[in-house]
């Protein structure tokens, strides 16, 4: 198990110039730990990153789309595996903070938290490549090859709460966020 | 307007024109046959097949913030599912989402607010509550309707609803 936020600091490392897209609890550390302009974190509806994330790839092939999806928020949209294995874009990343519970609305446990194999689940849907990570050693190692993968990928990381950081649910889903978000990527 | 026609191909031939490429889709019975299987086929699209609607809202959301612009094709059954998508993602976070409803079981030449099918029934006043524009597609007379109401919604960033009244041929 690794903390979160050492988790999205070695992603903050090893980042270039990827879009970003970002959840709840770690889209609330990414402004944090790596203040982007190529932060997507407007999701707008829970379960609905993956998929924001898909638009955008399949918008800008030559860009590559990390997306930290939660593993309560994978629940709720568990078809997009199957929609993003079949539309099957190269640059797509797929990362699982799997935390085990939903920990922006008061850290209940997800179903079968601990118990459900989300690498199987994303192979089965036709994901050619995953990964299931757990210590902070195998990530920052791992992740230079992951960036650079034929997507679409899946890599499920093992996290827990690590430093708190600020909430700000404002900025998260701002238009002019959004608005300046689009400019960046415009530009790059 | 009962013994009306909606064709298929002047549909599509007003989405090109309003620089639609990508369309994202989960089939319904009434624009499947004509409408989204040509599509499928016509290499000036590029079709991306959902699982369920909310995925969809999300999809082109993404597309509008890469630069592209999309139409989402849904039955009513589907817009309904999306609700909280359609307010979260779309109405609040101001994007262009521009959606292509069939209205399973509306009766040709009523109005859908006056179709005995409760479920068509409801779908105007529940756009209308959420603020999002809709017009209603009946028949090709009603097709010029489609290049403004595309050019208005990414001109405004909201979304807009195009409500299909009856199986194009």
């Amino acid at each position: 198990m690794m903390k979160r936020d050492d988790m999205l600091k070695a992603l903050a490392r090893h980042r270039k110039d990827e879009i970003v897209v970002a959840v709840y609890m770690a889209a609330q550390e990414l402004t944090h730990i790596s203040p982007k302009d190529l932060n997507y974190t407007f999701t707008g509806a829970m379960g609905q990153g993956s998929s924001h994330a898909l638009g955008l790839a399949l918008g800008r092939p030559d860009k590559r789309v990390v997306v930290l999806d939660g593993d309560g928020s994978l629940l709720m949209n568990l078809g997009s595996l199957v929609t993003i294995a079949n539309a099957a874009p190269k640059n797509y990343i797929h990362c699982l903070c799997e935390n085990g519970t939903y920990e922006t609305n008061g850290a209940v446990p997800i179903p079968r938290a601990g118990q459900i194999r989300f690498v199987d689940m994303a192979r089965a849907a036709g994901y050619p490549k995953t990964h299931e990570i757990s210590s902070l050693e195998d990530w920052d190692r791992q992740l230079p090859t992951i960036l650079k993968e034929e997507g679409p990928v899946f890599v499920d990381l093992k996290v827990e709460p690590g430093e708190l950081y600020p909430e700000d649910f404002r900025r998260l889903y701002s238009i002019e966020y959004r608005d300046k978000f689009r400019r960046a990527l415009q530009n790059s | 307007m009962a013994d009306a026609e909606l064709k298929a191909e002047d549909i599509i031939r007003e989405i090109k024109k309003a620089g639609i490429r990508f369309i994202v889709a989960l089939p319904d019975r009434v624009t499947s046959h004509h409408l989204l299987k040509t599509m499928l086929r016509d290499p000036d699209f590029k079709v991306v097949q959902v699982c369920k609607e909310d995925e969809g809202i999300s999809i082109c959301s993404g597309l509008f913030a890469a630069g592209h612009r999309s139409l989402m094709m849904m039955q009513y059954t589907g817009l309904l599912d999306s609700v909280n998508s359609l307010r979260g993602v779309a109405v609040e976070g101001e994007n262009p989402v521009c959606m292509l409803v069939g209205l399973l079981g509306k009766e040709p030449g009523v109005a859908p607010t006056e179709s005995k099918k409760y479920g068509v029934k409801i779908i105007e006043p529940i756009l209308d509550a959420m603020g999002i524009e809709h017009h209603w597609v009946e028949t090709s007379e009603d097709t010029p309707k489609i290049i403004p109401a595309i050019e208005k919604a990414y001109g405004k960033t909201r979304p807009m609803a195009l409500l299909i009244g009856r199986e194009p041929q």
